[in-house]
């Protein structure tokens, strides 16, 4: 075994043998400090400024009489505001993720699961799962929550975009009713009012050619999407057995 | 080779969960990082990675029924899922290119029109993912050498004991015994450490993390001891 790997062993902690009612209250205890929001608190922007403090202080202080211990002081204190400082980043990544998802799942399909060949990375670098599950470092992490907020923002207005369209489309069909002759043949897909299926819209004369020739217009909504296979029934699931 | 980490006594994991050791960088970073692990005596007759027997398939044929594609794409905002993307990002992961376990089986769902029939174990570790949002792993236990837990792999290291154990980058998370990597967190397990057709005594390992309740974790492994215990 790589002496690194030892070293890595030294510090880990070993969970007690789980038997009986003090595994239990070990598992129990880890839950209830598991069902915490993780999020940036005061103390950890205290940690943070006082990190930004000590590093900045810390070559004013070099050549003084207490250099070395003041040193070894400040870089115990730039670890912990590092640590601080990355789970602070990754408190933010985790917003932005829940953020993007909330968004996707609200407008799927109309904005895509995952971002466009080449858009999702172009903020920052290297692809972040070329880099496999690694403990990330500052930077790493700065830029995957950079490249989070881009895409963040490209959906926000992607979605504002989307509502604006059903919006618009919301107002034609509003027109539609009221004036068809004023709109015909116009078709207005269902789904450019987000509604889900494949129903149009569609001003169409009353009576074909006499209405036509009558100028008498009216508003129909198509029936559902058409059967791929016809009526008779699909293998499924349920025809497995 | 070494026993495992310091102070932990070798022994066989027993059948109730036990929580796996972090190392102290993880611990730090990571620190509501989890893994719970257990061991199975496997009672029943047919073959590990054989064909699955009847109700293991009817309960695939049920949960095909009730997982539909509006699930499949809600299924990011999930709580347990939701955590497991979020734990994805915080680990230089990209969920919507290494999928989490989870969308990876909604996915193929999706995919193939339903949970396929495959292989028994496979297909008890999937029942138990699709249950509880919690993946379970399984290593042969003779292959294991002490109390499972995560760390970063050193220098020089590879996945696994076995001669055609692929080299690992240094620092990429592992899971692993006392000496050696057994699988990459979240990713693939070592060759020579996957319970085989015969392979009778299993260790199943969950990993849950930040925002999971421990009892999803527990649970996975009852519902994969369960099925595999039954005669």
């Amino acid at each position: 075994m790589p002496d690194s790997a030892r070293a890595a062993l030294t510090g880990a902690r070993l969970a007690p043998v789980s038997s009986g009612a003090a595994a239990r209250r070990a598992l129990l205890e880890s839950r209830c400090a598991n069902t915490e929001e993780t999020r940036v608190t005061q103390s950890d922007q205290l940690i943070l400024d006082r990190g930004a403090q000590t590093g900045e202080a810390a070559p004013a202080r070099q050549g003084g009489s207490a250099g070395a211990s003041s040193a070894a002081l400040g870089g115990a204190g730039d670890a912990r505001g590092e640590r601080a400082a990355r789970r602070t980043l990754r408190a933010q990544v985790g917003r932005l993720e829940r953020q993007l998802s909330a968004i996707v799942a609200e407008r799927f399909p109309y904005i895509p699961a995952s971002g466009a060949e080449g858009h999702a990375f172009e903020a920052g670098g290297e692809e972040p799962s070329c880099l496999g599950p690694s403990l990330l470092g500052l930077d790493q992490l700065e830029r995957t929550r950079d490249r989070l907020a881009g895409r963040l923002q490209e959906l926000r207005r992607l979605a504002a975009e989307r509502d604006e369209h059903e919006r618009s489309a919301h107002e034609l069909l509003r027109l539609m009713k009221l004036e068809p002759g004023r709109f015909r043949d116009v078709r207005l897909p269902v789904s450019d009012l987000g509604q889900g299926g494949c129903g149009v819209w569609h001003v169409r004369p009353r009576l074909g050619l006499i209405g036509m020739l009558a100028g008498w217009w009216q508003l129909k909504l198509s029936s559902g999407c058409p059967l791929p296979m016809g009526s008779s029934p699909r293998g499924g699931p349920d025809s497995w057995s | 080779m070494s026993a495992g980490p310091p102070g932990a006594p070798r022994q066989r994991p027993g059948p109730e969960p036990r929580l796996g050791w972090l190392a102290q960088d993880v611990e730090q970073e990571l620190p509501e990082l989890r893994l719970l692990s257990c061991g199975v005596q496997v009672r029943r007759p047919e073959s590990l990675t054989g064909p699955c027997p009847r109700d293991v398939r009817a309960r695939l044929h049920g949960l095909s029924n009730q997982f539909r594609g509006a699930r499949a794409i809600g299924i990011r905002r999930e709580p347990v899922p939701a955590a497991y993307r979020v734990f994805f990002r915080q680990i230089g992961l990209d969920p919507d290119v290494v999928r989490t376990p989870i969308e990876e089986a909604a996915r193929e769902r999706m995919l193939r029109g339903g949970f396929l029939p495959g292989e028994l174990l496979e297909d008890v570790l999937l029942i138990a993912l699709l249950d509880t949002g919690i993946p379970v792993w399984a290593l042969a236990t003779e292959t294991v050498d002490g109390p499972l837990g995560i760390r970063s792999s050193a220098e020089g290291e590879r996945l696994g004991r076995s001669e055609d154990a692929p080299a690992l980058p240094a620092g990429r998370l592992v899971v692993a015994d006392g000496s050696t990597p057994l699988a990459v967190l979240f990713g693939e397990l070592a060759p020579g450490h996957r319970p085989l057709a015969g392979t009778r005594e299993l260790t199943l390992f969950a990993i849950a993390v930040a925002g999971v309740p421990g009892l999803y974790a527990e649970e996975a492994l009852w519902a994969c001891q369960t099925a595999l215990e039954q005669p």
